[in-house]
C-alpha cells in the first residue's frame, strides 16, 4: 500500500494537451475515481500513473518516491485493463502466476499465492482452466487476480466494468467494493460513469478537458459542485438565466423562468447568472409560486422525471412520484430550498444543461 | 425453391464436382500412372524408385532443403517483422515497406538476379578477381549452400508479412500488462509475443516448407549435383521414365503433406484476447546511439536483401557483350529495353503471360467467389469439402500439377472429363487457374464467412432480391479483399515458371521461359531487362488492387 501523489502533470498528443497541470495526492488505502467525459484525460492520466506515457512535464510520486523517469516495470502499479488483457495462450494460473515470476518463489509458494488470489476472487479452483472459456464477469476477475497477486503498490483500474451487462455489472460493482475494501490497497479507478464513482469511490476527481474540476467526497462534488460543468456532469440539471435579486444568509435568491429560487452561490456572485437546478430542487405544489405545463414524463421506478415548460418558455426537470402528474398538466412549483447553484454568467461559455 | 436452397442441392453440388475435376482428377490419375503400366497393376515403378539410392538422396535433400529454409527464412522475417513493428528507428517506414519487395519478384526473376551478384560471373566474383588478380572465379555459387541462401533470402518474405499482419492486429494492452507484471523488453517477447505469433509463424514455416519443396527454379539453375525432388521428376519425365517420374511426383506430394500435416500441429489456432486491435505503438528506444545503430543495421540488411533487385536493374542497362572482366559493367544502353519493346517477336512473351494470366485469376476469382458463398456455413459437411477442394493445390506443388494435368488432358475420354488440352492455349492458363486456388480461395472465403449476415437481411428487409444484395452490398464489401487476392493469383501466373517449363507451347511461351531462354544465349541483358519489366508489373498488379482497397 502506497499514497500517490501527483504533481503538475502534463501531456500532449501532438499539438493537443491530453493532461494539464494536473496535482493529486491519494492517501495510503484509499479509493479516488478519475470521473469524466470520453476524452478527458482520465485513461491517459492513468497511463501516466502506470508508466506507459512518458510524462511531458511533472512527476509522479508513489511512496515519496519519485518513478517519474522509472518505466511501467519497476512502478509495481497492478493494472486491470478495460478489455482485461488476459493472455489467451495462458491458463488462469499461469494469467495469475505471471507477475509473481520475479519475486522467484518456489513451485509450492507461487501455486499458494495463485490459489489464494484466486480465492479472494471467488474463482478458487480455476487455476487450469483457459481464459477464454470463462465468462466476461470471470475473466474480470481473473484480471483482478492477476494485478493484485505481486501486491503491488497501486491498484490501477481503467473502467474494469464498462465490458459487463448492466445486472452483471451491478453485482461485480459491489465484490470489487469489498475486495478493494478487505485488502485495502491504494486504487485508482477510470471511469466515466458517476454511479460508478459514486458507488466506489472515498474521492472523485473529476477531469474536464485535461484539468481537474474538482476533487473530493461525491457528496461535495453533488452538493457543492465547483463549476457549472461539474454540475452539470454529476448529477442531472436544468439550466436557466436569471438575475440575482437578493442574498438571504447563504443562499442567493434568483429570479428566473417566472420564480425566484433560493441557491448556493458565491458571496461576489450578482446581476446575471446561470442557474443550474436539479430534479429534486423543485416539487410540486398546489399553492406554489411558478406556474408551469408538463411537456414530458419519463418513469423511472420509484421516481419520474418530469419536464415542465415555464411561463417564458424555459424548460426544468421536476423529480416527483411517478402519479404526481400527466403529460399536458398544467401545475404550480415550489423550490425546495436544495440542489440548485447559480455562476455569474459573465465568462461561462455554452452552460451546463 | 429459396437461393439458400439452390446453393445447397444445385450449386454446392456442382461446385464440388468442378472442384473434383479440376483439383482431385489429375492428381488422382498421377497416382493410379504411378502404379500402372501398360493397362496392368504393377508396383515394378514404386519398387525401382525404392531401390535406387539417388532417388533416396533427393527426397532426403528435398526435406534438408525444406528444413533449412524454414528455419533461415523464418528467423530472418520473424526477427525483420518484430524488429520493424516494435522497434522505433531512423527511416522505419521506408525499410518495412523495402523489405516486401520480394514478394513482386517472380521465382525466375530472383534466381537470375542472385545469378547476376553472386554467381560465378556476378558482380561479386568479378570483384574479387579484379582485387586478387585471379583469373578464375574465387567460387563456385552452387549446391546446397546456393539455394538455402537464395530461398533464406526471398522466402523470409513469407513470415515477415505474416507476423507483421499478425502485429497490426495484436492488443498492446497484452505487452502492457506483461510490463506492469514485471516483465522486461525480453520476458514480454518470449512469454506473451512470440507465443501469440505462433500461428503466424507456423503459417510463415508452412508456406516456406511448401514453396521449398516445390522450388525449382533455385534447385535447377544452382543445384549443380544437388538434386531435389522437383529438378529429379522433370529430368526423369524428360528422360521418358514416366513411370518413375509418377512416383517421384507423389513421393513429392506426401513430402508436402507431412509439411501440411506439421504445421497444423504447430501452428494451432489463432488466439486472440479481446484487445481493441489496435498495432502496439513502435517502442523508441531510449538512447540515440542505440537508435542509430539498430537504424544502421536494419538499413544494412535491408540493402543486402534487396542487392539481387539492384543487380538485376543495373544488369538490364549492360550493353551486350561490354561486360566481360571488371566487376561492375562499363558499358551502359537502353537498348536491352529497346528490343524488347521493338522486336514483336520478344514482346509477344509478355502478351501471352498477360493473358494467361489475367484469364486465370479472374477466373480463380468467379470460382473462389461462388465457393465461398456457396461454403459460407463452415457447419455443413458440403461447406467443408468446397473448402478443403480449394486448398489442395496448395499441398501440391507446380510441377506435380503440371505433370497431372499434362496426363490428364492427353486422351480424349469426355465421360471422364478428360479433353486433349496439350498443345493448346488452355493449358497453361488451367494450369495457372489451379495454383492459385488457395491463394485466393482462402481470404475470399474468410471474408465472406466474416461478412456480417445481418447485412443481407437488412437488404432483404429494404426489398433487394439475393442477387441485388449480393451486388450491391455483398461483392462491394469483397471487393477489397477480391482485389488483393486476384492480383496476387495473377502475379503467381505471370512470373510461374515451374509449370509453365512443363507445360508451355509454342504459342503460350510465357515470358519466365524467354527469360531462360535469353539467359541460354549469352544476352544476360535482355534476360535482366525481361525481369526488371515483368516485376514491375507485379508491382503495378499489387498496388492497383491496393489502391481499389483504399478507394473501398
Amino acid at each position: 500500500m502506497s499514497t500517490v501523489r501527483l504533481a503538475g502533470l502534463a501531456k500532449r498528443f501532438d499539438t493537443t494537451a491530453v493532461v494539464s497541470d494536473v496535482s493529486l495526492e491519494i492517501a495510503e488505502g484509499e479509493l479516488v475515481a478519475l470521473l469524466g467525459p470520453s476524452g478527458s484525460g482520465k485513461t491517459t492520466l492513468l497511463r501516466l500513473i502506470a508508466g506507459f506515457e512518458p510524462v511531458d512535464s511533472g512527476r509522479v510520486l508513489l511512496d515519496g518516491d519519485d518513478v517519474t523517469n522509472r518505466p511501467a516495470l519497476e512502478r509495481r502499479c497492478g493494472m486491470v485493463f478495460q478489455h482485461y488483457a488476459l493472455f489467451p495462450h495462458l491458463s488462469v494460473g499461469e494469467n495469475v502466476g505471471y507477475g509473481l515470476a520475479n519475486e522467484r518463489l518456489p513451485r509450492p509458494a507461487l501455486d499458494a499465492r495463485v490459489a489464494e488470489v484466486l480465492a479472494m476472487v471467488d474463482l478458487k479452483g480455476f487455476e487450469s482452466r483457459a481464459v477464454t472459456a470463462l465468462s466476461g464477469g470471470q475473466q474480470q476477475r481473473v484480471a483482478l487476480a492477476r494485478a493484485l497477486a505481486p501486491r503491488p503498490r497501486v491498484l490501477l483500474l481503467d473502467e474494469p466494468l464498462s465490458n459487463l451487462d448492466p445486472s452483471l455489472r451491478e453485482r461485480t460493482r459491489g465484490e470489487l467494493r469489498d475486495l478493494v475494501r478487505r485488502t485495502g490497497i491504494t486504487t485508482v479507478l477510470v471511469t466515466h460513469e458517476q454511479e460508478e464513482a459514486f458507488d466506489l469511490a472515498d474521492r472523485i476527481a473529476l477531469l474536464h478537458r485535461g484539468r481537474l474540476e474538482q476533487v473530493g467526497a461525491p457528496e461535495l462534488l453533488y452538493d457543492e459542485p465547483a463549476t457549472p460543468f461539474v454540475a452539470g456532469f454529476v448529477g442531472r440539471t436544468s439550466s436557466l438565466r436569471g438575475r440575482v435579486v437578493a442574498r438571504d444568509g447563504d443562499l442567493t435568491r434568483v429570479q428566473a423562468g417566472g420564480g425566484v429560487w433560493p441557491a448556493r452561490a458565491a458571496l461576489d456572485v450578482t446581476g446575471d447568472v446561470l442557474l443550474l437546478i436539479r430534479p429534486e430542487a423543485t416539487r410540486f405544489a398546489t399553492d406554489g409560486s411558478i406556474a408551469g405545463t408538463v411537456l414530458r414524463r419519463r418513469f423511472a421506478g420509484a421516481t419520474a422525471f418530469f419536464s415542465v415548460r415555464l411561463a417564458g418558455g424555459a424548460e426544468i426537470e421536476v423529480a416527483a412520484a411517478p402519479a404526481a402528474a400527466r403529460e399536458g398538466d398544467a401545475v404550480r412549483l415550489e423550490p425546495t430550498g436544495v440542489g440548485a447553484h447559480a455562476w455569474a454568467a459573465d465568462g461561462i461559455a455554452g452552460g451546463a444543461s | 425453391m429459396k437461393s439458400d436452397a439452390v446453393l445447397r442441392r444445385i450449386v454446392a453440388p456442382l461446385l464440388l464436382l468442378v472442384l473434383a475435376w479440376l483439383v482431385v482428377e489429375p492428381v488422382a490419375l498421377v497416382a493410379l500412372d504411378a502404379v500402372r503400366s501398360g493397362g496392368e497393376w504393377t508396383l515394378a515403378a514404386v519398387r525401382a524408385f525404392v531401390a535406387e539410392p539417388n532417388e533416396w538422396r533427393a527426397a532426403l535433400n528435398s526435406l534438408w532443403l525444406a528444413l533449412a529454409s524454414v528455419v533461415l527464412a523464418g528467423v530472418l522475417g520473424v526477427s525483420l517483422g518484430l524488429l520493424t513493428r516494435l522497434t522505433d528507428f531512423p527511416g522505419r517506414r521506408i525499410v518495412s515497406a523495402l523489405l516486401a519487395l520480394p514478394a513482386v519478384l517472380p521465382p525466375l526473376v530472383g534466381v537470375v538476379a542472385f545469378l547476376f551478384l553472386y554467381g560465378e560471373s556476378g558482380i561479386f566474383a568479378r570483384a574479387v578477381m579484379a582485387s586478387t588478380g585471379a583469373d578464375t572465379p574465387p567460387w563456385r555459387f552452387e549446391g546446397a549452400g546456393a539455394v538455402v541462401l537464395i530461398h533464406a533470402t526471398t522466402m523470409y518474405v513469407y513470415s515477415y508479412l505474416l507476423v507483421r499482419g499478425a502485429l497490426a492486429t495484436f492488443d498492446p494492452a497484452l505487452l502492457e500488462a506483461a510490463t506492469a507484471l514485471g516483465a522486461g523488453r525480453w520476458r514480454a517477447l518470449r512469454t506473451v509475443i512470440l507465443p501469440l505469433l505462433r500461428p503466424a509463424i507456423g503459417n510463415g514455416a508452412l508456406l516456406t516448407a511448401l514453396s521449398s519443396l516445390a522450388s525449382f527454379s533455385a534447385p535447377y539453375v544452382f543445384g549443380g549435383g544437388f538434386r531435389v525432388l522437383p529438378t529429379e521428376i522433370v529430368s526423369t519425365r524428360l528422360n521418358g521414365d514416366i513411370s518413375i517420374a509418377m512416383v517421384e511426383t507423389l513421393a513429392l506430394v506426401a513430402l508436402s503433406l507431412v509439411a501440411l500435416l506439421l504445421a497444423s500441429r504447430l501452428g494451432g489456432a489463432a488466439t486472440r484476447g479481446a484487445g481493441k486491435g489496435l498495432a502496439p505503438a513502435p517502442r523508441r528506444t531510449r538512447s540515440r546511439r542505440s537508435r542509430v545503430a539498430i537504424g544502421a543495421a536494419m538499413w544494412g540488411v535491408t540493402l543486402w536483401l534487396l542487392l539481387p533487385h539492384v543487380t538485376l536493374l543495373v544488369v538490364s542497362f549492360v550493353r551486350q557483350g561490354a561486360w566481360t572482366t571488371t566487376a561492375l559493367p562499363t558499358a551502359w544502353t537502353a537498348g536491352n529495353y529497346l528490343t524488347l519493346i521493338t522486336d514483336p517477336v520478344r514482346w509477344r512473351p509478355f502478351g501471352t503471360s498477360l493473358w494467361m494470366a489475367s484469364t486465370a485469376a479472374a477466373a480463380a476469382g468467379l470460382l473462389a467467389l461462388a465457393v465461398g458463398v456457396t461454403a459460407r456455413d463452415p457447419g455443413r459437411p458440403l461447406s467443408r469439402w468446397l473448402e478443403g477442394g480449394l486448398a489442395l493445390p496448395w499441398a501440391v506443388p507446380g510441377t506435380v500439377y503440371a505433370i497431372a494435368l499434362a496426363t490428364m488432358f492427353s486422351v480424349l475420354q469426355p465421360a471422364a472429363g478428360r479433353f486433349v488440352l496439350i498443345g493448346t492455349l488452355w493449358l497453361l492458363p488451367l494450369a495457372y487457374l489451379i495454383r492459385s486456388l488457395p491463394v485466393i480461395g482462402r481470404p475470399v472465403v474468410a471474408a465472406i464467412r466474416g461478412l456480417d449476415p445481418a447485412l443481407d437481411e437488412a437488404a432483404a428487409s429494404l426489398g433487394a432480391g439475393p442477387w441485388r444484395a449480393f451486388g450491391t452490398v455483398t461483392l462491394p464489401l469483397l471487393a477489397p479483399v477480391l482485389a488483393g487476392a486476384v492480383a496476387l493469383a495473377f502475379v503467381m501466373g505471370l512470373g510461374d515458371f515451374m509449370t509453365s517449363i512443363i507445360l508451355y507451347t509454342y504459342d503460350t511461351r510465357p515470358v519466365s521461359l524467354e527469360i531462360l531462354g535469353a539467359i541460354r544465349q549469352g544476352e544476360l541483358g535482355v534476360a535482366a531487362a525481361y525481369g526488371v519489366v515483368l516485376t514491375v508489373l507485379s508491382t503495378g498488379a499489387f498496388l492497383a488492387a491496393e489502391r481499389s482497397r483504399r478507394f473501398a
